[in-house]
């Protein structure tokens, strides 16, 4: 079993080792390397070629999942970095994040008491977004501009801890739509 | 020996071998069979006209059997021999078939694997049987229209079909004596239909409600490459559960009680279904049905009380919808276009309610019968080979989350639902006892935390693992699912670099040696004769495989290869095209097997360098 592909996931696109992307241009290098390598161009082909075909696609997609999600890409330029963040978090968070993650777990606990439970989840879920969107912005900083690694590990666990808590958003609101419509 | 057809001049820039392919919708209550011809993709009709096979199977008392319309027709006379919807009996056990047994009224004795047997006149038969004998026919229908023998097809499954249920209809290719290039997801295949029809990117969502499944698929086509972001479904709800609702209705009307015989059952179903094909069209219509006590009863249903009935059962699927679009991470009013597939989308409410949710026009122009055979036919002519210059590709996801089952009967998600596949996951594991040197694991599909709340789909057992001390071994096991959607799994000990031997026990399918006795027993092979059929097989493969050699080494064949390795590529070829000419079978796979072993480092180098100039080739192109 050959695996021919030893680049990272940057390297593979070749892409700079950069927290900032442009997101288009990484889009259409994906599409571009699946129309050569997907197993639809080698269905017809032999036991070989379709086992490699298959391989390299998966390592594409891999690649491709991992750069296009904000989280994902900031953990895998750390441990690229030599900052692997190990899958304990830590709780070594600053005491004022962590308030803030209880006052938001309040208010989701609390959404179905509300008088418009949907759009009172909307008002949140926007909220949750925003602070992600804004933890990117530092995170982008860290990584592309000050190099300051620790700050980045801060700002990833940070990080999971908002896409926690969109997943449970996301539950919840699938949960009241089906009960209310 | 396939019949190659050569193109027409002026359709191609070098004259090559047009390979007949063909695109199957094996569907729960109709079939079809599509090919590309002329450059279009149209469906085969058969000898009188008719497009449409009706997934039916009538099964005789001599071990004859009957595919389509006849056997259809019939169906309310002998509806214990009389195989309809096999489709939700693919993949799926006793349990859940019991569920069904007030639509399906059939004798079922275990079979091998949980995946129980039909009792028929004709022997007991498994659904993947049943789904070969329709395949069968499909394929005469399609090689008599083409004319010639079929290189390769394409067969649709519904997208939330999970992995008993793909393999399952893979068997019943296989068992077909069909080569199954891809399994294709029917959102997908429609998509391609549409998306090559108006020519146009954009996101695009496929609503497809069949006889028995519903599928949700949001898909984004960018310039030829369609990407699917999210797919949902149910695989147990149907037009056939509308007849079911109305004829529920019917009863009440008649005075009927539940516990109708198997006869009545089926008159009921039959009027039921006609009556919501003829409410499509107008405002009501007459009812009809042929009681026990040789009562005639008559009546009315208007389709505002058609409405009424199917409104609950509509509704179910629009959860599917939202959790599609959330998981896509759009809202409705992203969507530019929505497709509508499968025949009871016909039904006036239902285009009410999907066009209301999703604020627009629906599309329905291409016949929602024939829509999903298309597309799948203009995706074999591709994977046929037919079409090397074209730049159309599908990007498919896994529709469920697997996972494997973990102390506590709980469940750890491996793969979550809507990755792109072909996609593989590795997980480490070790040893619990000193000298340990097997492991079993269970993969389960679904998305709840307790397994026994998931479907079972596979237990893997590791053998050969090296005698350690507990703990000391690093055992990776490596979980691939293919692009048909498909799962395999290896697992190496990484310290000693032992892989170990699989042993794979489908919950829901069958095992190899059941196919291969399946196919051993089966009527068309037992008057065959084995042997002619192998070396017929073996001819096949070793046309192709030179054919695809002396391609690629005009092509490259200087620049990868040192002369010494090219001319034991050339004597083994060379060895290989002596041999296909006798009549000595194995000697011909035994050729096939020296030429690919010698050949291994020319394919490694050549599809290295494809994926290099891949990489490279985009930084130089400015992209759109």
């Amino acid at each position: 079993m050959s695996s021919t592909l030893t680049q990272n996931h940057f390297e593979l696109f070749l892409l700079p080792q950069r927290y900032v992307l442009e997101r288009a241009e990484l889009d259409a290098r994906y599409r571009h390397m699946q129309r050569s390598v997907h197993p639809d161009r080698y269905a017809s082909a032999s036991d070989r070629e379709r086992r490699i075909s298959m391989q390299q696609a998966t390592q594409i997609n891999e690649a491709y999942e991992v750069l296009k999600d904000p989280l994902k890409r900031g953990r895998y330029l750390l441990e690229l970095r030599g900052h692997a963040i190990e899958e304990q978090n830590s709780t070594h968070q600053d005491p004022a994040f962590l308030m803030r993650q209880m006052e938001l777990r309040e208010n989701l606990a609390q959404i179905r008491e509300q008088d418009d439970p949907l759009q009172a989840l909307d008002r949140l879920a926007q909220t949750v977004r925003s602070q992600y969107q804004a933890l990117e912005s530092e995170l982008a900083r860290a990584l592309d501009g000050d190099a300051d690694f620790e700050q980045a590990v801060t700002l990833v666990l940070r990080m999971q801890f908002f896409q926690r808590l969109q997943e449970e958003v996301q539950e919840l609101e699938a949960d009241l739509e089906d009960e209310f419509y | 020996m396939a019949l190659l057809q050569i193109s027409e001049p002026g359709q191609s820039t070098a004259p090559h071998q047009h390979r007949l392919a063909a695109g199957i919708d094996l569907g729960t209550t109709n079939s079809l069979v599509a090919s590309v011809r002329s450059g279009a993709a149209e469906t085969l009709p058969d000898s009188e006209g008719r497009h449409l096979l009706p997934s039916v199977v009538r099964y005789f008392e001599d071990s004859g059997h009957q595919v389509g319309a006849a056997a259809k027709a019939e169906a309310t006379h002998d509806p214990l021999n009389t195989i309809i919807s096999v489709k939700r009996l693919m993949g799926r056990g006793l349990k859940d078939v019991k569920t069904l047994g007030s639509v399906l009224p059939y004798q079922f004795v275990p079979g091998e694997s949980a995946m129980p047997l039909i009792h028929t006149v004709a022997g007991d038969r498994s659904p993947v049987q049943v789904s070969a004998d329709i395949l069968e026919e499909l394929r005469q229908r399609a090689e008599s229209a083409l004319g010639g023998e079929l290189t390769g097809v394409v067969i649709t499954v519904p997208a939330y079909f999970d992995d008993a249920q793909r393999q399952a209809t893979k068997d019943a290719g296989k068992l077909a004596g069909l080569k199954v290039l891809r399994l294709l997801n029917e959102p997908t295949a429609a998509a391609v239909a549409y998306g090559l029809d108006r020519g146009r990117d954009g996101v695009i969502a496929v609503y497809d409600l069949g006889g028995g499944t519903f599928d949700i698929s949001i898909l984004r086509l960018s310039q030829g490459v369609f990407e699917v972001m999210a797919t949902a479904g149910d695989s147990a709800l149907g037009g056939d559960d509308m007849d079911r609702l109305i004829a529920l209705w019917m009863m009440e009307q008649a005075g009927v009680s539940d516990d109708v015989n198997h006869f009545l059952q089926r008159r009921l179903l039959h009027e039921a279904c006609a009556a919501k094909e003829k409410l499509s069209e107008c405002e009501d219509t007459d009812l009809s049905l042929h009681l026990d006590n040789g009562v005639q009863w008559r009546g009315k249903l208007t389709r505002r009380r058609m409405d009424e009935l199917i409104e609950p059962l509509v509704k179910k699927t629009l959860a599917p919808c939202r959790r599609a679009l959330r998981d896509a991470g759009i809202s409705a009013g992203d969507v530019q276009e929505i497709v509508m597939v499968g025949g009871s989308t016909r039904v006036p409410k239902v285009r009410a309610m999907v066009g209301e949710f999703f604020d627009r026009d629906l599309l329905v122009d291409i016949d929602p019968d024939k829509v999903v055979a298309i597309g799948a036919a203009v995706q074999a002519d591709i994977l046929a080979g037919n079409k090397p210059e074209d730049e159309m590709l599908l990007l498919d996801v896994i529709p469920l989350s697997l996972g494997i089952e973990t102390m506590g009967g709980l469940t750890e998600k491996i793969i979550p639902r809507n990755t792109t596949i072909p996609v593989a996951r590795a997980q480490e594991f070790t040893t619990f006892k000193d000298g340990q040197t097997a492991m079993a694991l269970h993969v389960v599909q679904g998305e709840r935390e307790l397994v026994e709340d998931c479907r079972s789909l596979v237990r893997f057992e590791l053998r050969g693992i090296p005698p350690m001390t507990a703990g000391a071994a690093r055992i990776r096991v490596t979980y691939q699912v293919d692009a048909d959607g498909l799962l395999s799994v290896t697992a190496q000990e990484q310290t000693s670099g032992v892989q170990a031997q699989i042993e794979v026990k489908p919950s829901y399918g069958l095992t190899d040696k059941e196919i291969e006795t399946m196919l051993r027993n089966s009527l068309d092979h037992a008057r065959e004769d084995m042997e002619a059929r192998h070396l017929r097989e073996q001819q096949v493969e070793a046309d192709r495989v030179l054919e695809a050699l002396q391609a690629a080494l005009r092509e490259d064949g200087d620049k990868f290869l040192s002369s010494q390795e090219r001319t034991a590529i050339d004597q083994a070829a060379e060895k290989l095209a002596q041999l296909r000419n006798g009549d000595d079978h194995r000697a011909i796979r035994k050729a096939i097997e020296k030429l690919e072993s010698v050949s291994t480092v020319y394919v490694d180098r050549r599809m290295n360098a494809n994926i290099h100039k891949a990489m490279a080739g985009h930084a130089v192109d400015e992209f759109k």
